[in-house]
């Protein structure tokens, strides 16, 4: 007890490695002080009698420390195990310091509570927090922005992106959609030769489609049904053909001027590139698909025969019609083209001059339309109304401030 | 002329630096003659005549890895492919649906590439995590269909990482993300990318790893393209990293395409790929101090 006394006046007034002093209040920063305030009372130093609460690794101990064992400081501190439910360790510190001035009981029951309390919270947050925190290494970070930037350059992707898909058209993957010419020259020729023959060809589809079905009705075999059915398929090939063409010029004309990342040739004869051969297509028969977008074509020429096409194309075709993102009706394919061709051959300039007028025309008559809204006649119906109730909410006014000018006068 | 080693004992600095100026004129002098000659020799003979210095490439050195995929019809690997858990997939049977996340409390930026993400994965759907584990999401979205759970993880404000998980018990690949340009950045808009199935492209996994980690990322897109909407994703791997772009291509004639690239663009590097959901043997573990010895050597 004097030991203590003396030890705390020294400690107390001069000083004390463990002591912290803050404006307001003095800290101890020993380890087994009870508080963590430096005060007479708490302080492990000059107190032989001594009992604390510490955690250790999530395990609660309760620790003592006697008058007699402060001298051999190996043995000085005492080590009680206490349960992990909360009244059984209390109910441990008060038998373990049953004769102990009421001090000590109350600060260690109040540091149990705050340690239990605050272990239960650390569980909590793991189970719950999945995020770990991860040291950033600096220099394999650095590295790996570096090598990035060295592999895209050597990546060159545009080029390998347009290679793949360039030999995927070769393999076939977009057999039925794409169709290119080996020359571009033969293009017209086979052209006017088609526009002849589809003509011719969709007469004979009329009468063939009519004999056809009385030839189903009658369910007699002839040898004409085969030939019938042949040209029938042929017909139809190139009807086909005739809407791929289209279709394929729908694509050559669609307005990819605002991007400026597609490389662009520049406007070439190179559109012609995109019509059909029919060489090619001669070796496929029976097989109709509709696969390519059929949007009317506007050409004088074949206006006609398109109308007269049997049902099933316009059906299917409005089917494809309708599927299609890019909603523009444009001009058809062979017409403009066979002008472009025929001036070229000819190189005529007047013809040149003729040509630019007509063009002109044709784009004013059938001029790119804005895609219109699913709702649009909705909506228009409803702007026609709204006017027509303007206009009658307007009349009455005129009329109410009329009478309203007689009354004053 | 003197030898540069020569030039470079001489003690004395006037005489070294006349005899240096000396030797890189002479230097100068040859190269023009040189170039000269090549011009001369190329426009009688062509571009062949003048032989090309051969071009040092990473790619040209690269060391031969042992599990180089040579042959993809040899039969270890087709035995391997159809016992995977993507088999389904790939024999079109069974169709992706893919839910995106990300961690909780995400920035703005995370949120807009998420979005745009959804726009780019048919049939993608996205849904706020908050704290849930992605073990406990496996479960409850494989109950309700999914079939794979993009993960987007989040550090100071940016993405930083995607998590790759196919369900019921598919692999987890963890990848870095970097060089992540959202639609705004790009000047593109995001309501551009339209809602037709893509066509993917897998460029240069050429080992077995590479070729596992192609197929969980093919697996996210739809297995029947939409060729008519023309839109391609490209993941084309360059050195370990991993290079999405997103575009619309037009064929112009049959030797030209044109592209313009929609979307969003990121990188991802391979961190960790693991067999099951968030559990299992880990198949592989990037590890710098072991693996990026050699410049030449690449994992995928």
């Amino acid at each position: 007890m004097q030991n203590d006394d003396v030890t705390w006046s020294i400690i107390n007034k001069h000083h004390c490695s463990y002591k912290i002093k803050t404006e307001t209040q003095w800290f101890c920063r020993n380890q087994y002080n009870v508080t963590g305030l430096c005060n007479r009372k708490s302080c492990p130093l000059a107190n032989s009698r001594y009992a604390t609460v510490r955690e250790k690794k999530g395990v609660i101990y309760l620790f003592i420390r006697e008058a007699e064992r402060v001298y051999t400081p190996h043995k000085e501190w005492m080590r009680i195990k206490l349960s992990k439910t909360f009244i059984t360790a209390l109910q441990q510190i008060e038998d373990n310091l049953v004769f102990w001035p009421n001090y000590f009981k109350q600060k260690c029951r109040q540091r149990l509570l705050k340690i239990t309390q605050y272990l239960a919270r650390m569980r909590k947050m793991k189970l719950n927090n999945t995020k770990k925190l991860v040291p950033v290494r600096r220099k394999v970070e650095r590295r790996l922005e570096k090598r990035e930037e060295k592999a895209l350059i050597a990546a060159k992707l545009d080029n390998a992106i347009e290679k793949q898909l360039l030999e995927r058209l070769k393999e076939g993957t977009y057999e039925r959609i794409y169709n290119f010419p080996k020359q571009a020259f033969d293009v017209r020729l086979n052209e006017e030769e088609m526009e002849e023959e589809l003509e011719e060809d969709v007469e004979e589809l009329k009468k063939q489609q009519k004999l056809a079905i009385k030839e189903e009705e009658e369910e007699v075999e002839e040898v004409q049904d085969e030939e019938l059915r042949e040209e029938l398929e042929r017909g139809i090939v190139r009807m086909q053909r005739n809407q791929e063409s289209d279709e394929d010029s729908d694509m050559a004309e669609y307005d990819y001027s605002d991007d400026e990342s597609i490389d662009d040739d520049g406007d070439e004869v190179g559109d012609d590139e995109d019509e059909d051969d029919g060489e090619e297509d001669t070796e496929e028969t029976g097989h109709v698909e509709y696969v390519a977008d059929f949007d009317e074509s506007e050409d004088e020429e074949q206006e006609r025969d398109i109308e007269d096409l049997p049902e099933s194309l316009s059906s299917a075709s409005a089917a494809a019609a309708s599927s299609s993102v890019h909603k523009k009706s444009k001009a058809g394919p062979s017409s403009q083209l066979v002008r472009k061709l025929d001036t070229m051959l000819r190189n005529d300039m007047d013809s040149d001059d003729d040509m630019r007028a007509q063009d002109e025309i044709k784009r004013a008559k059938y001029a790119p339309q804005k895609a219109l809204n699913p709702g649009a006649k909705a909506t228009f119906r409803k702007k026609l109304i709204k006017r027509k109730i303007r206009a009658i909410y307007e009349r009455q006014k005129a009329e109410k401030e009329k009478s309203k000018v007689k009354v004053r006068r | 002329m003197k030898s540069i080693e020569e030039i470079n004992h001489i003690k004395n600095k006037e005489n070294r630096r006349k005899l240096y100026k000396k030797y890189l004129r002479i230097k100068r002098r040859e190269r023009r003659k040189a170039e000269f000659l090549k011009r001369k020799v190329v426009a009688e003979q062509g571009p062949d005549a003048w032989p090309t210095k051969p071009v040092r490439s990473i790619e040209g050195e690269r060391e031969d890895e042992e599990t180089a995929v040579h042959d993809a019809q040899e039969e270890e690997i087709v035995i391997e492919e159809a016992i995977d858990t993507y088999k389904e997939y790939y024999q079109k049977e069974a169709k992706p649906k893919v839910l995106l996340a990300c961690t909780s409390r995400p920035h703005s930026r995370t949120i807009t590439f998420l979005k745009e993400l959804k726009r780019v994965i048919p049939n993608s759907y996205v849904k706020w995590k908050a704290n849930a584990k992605i073990k406990q999401l496996g479960i409850a979205a494989h109950l309700r269909g999914f079939t794979d759970i993009i993960v987007i993880n989040e550090d100071n404000k940016k993405p930083n990482s995607l998590l790759l998980t196919h369900l019921p018990e598919g692999p987890t690949a963890y990848f870095r993300l970097s060089g992540v340009k959202v639609c705004k950045e790009l000047r593109k808009d995001p309501n551009d990318i339209m809602k037709m199935r893509p066509e993917v492209l897998l460029n240069h996994f050429t080992t077995r790893l590479g070729r596992q980690v192609s197929r969980m990322l093919g697996a996210v897109f739809h297995y029947s393209p939409n060729f008519k909407g023309r839109r391609v994703c490209t993941f084309h791997n360059q050195r370990d990293f991993i290079f999405f772009r997103n575009h619309l291509y037009q064929f112009r004639s049959e030797e030209k395409v044109g592209l313009r690239e929609l979307g969003p663009r990121f990188t991802l590097k391979l961190m960790w790929l693991q067999e099951g959901v968030m559990e299992g043997d880990y198949e592989w573990v990037y590890k710098p101090r072991e693996q990026e010895t050699s410049r030449t050597r690449f994992v995928l």
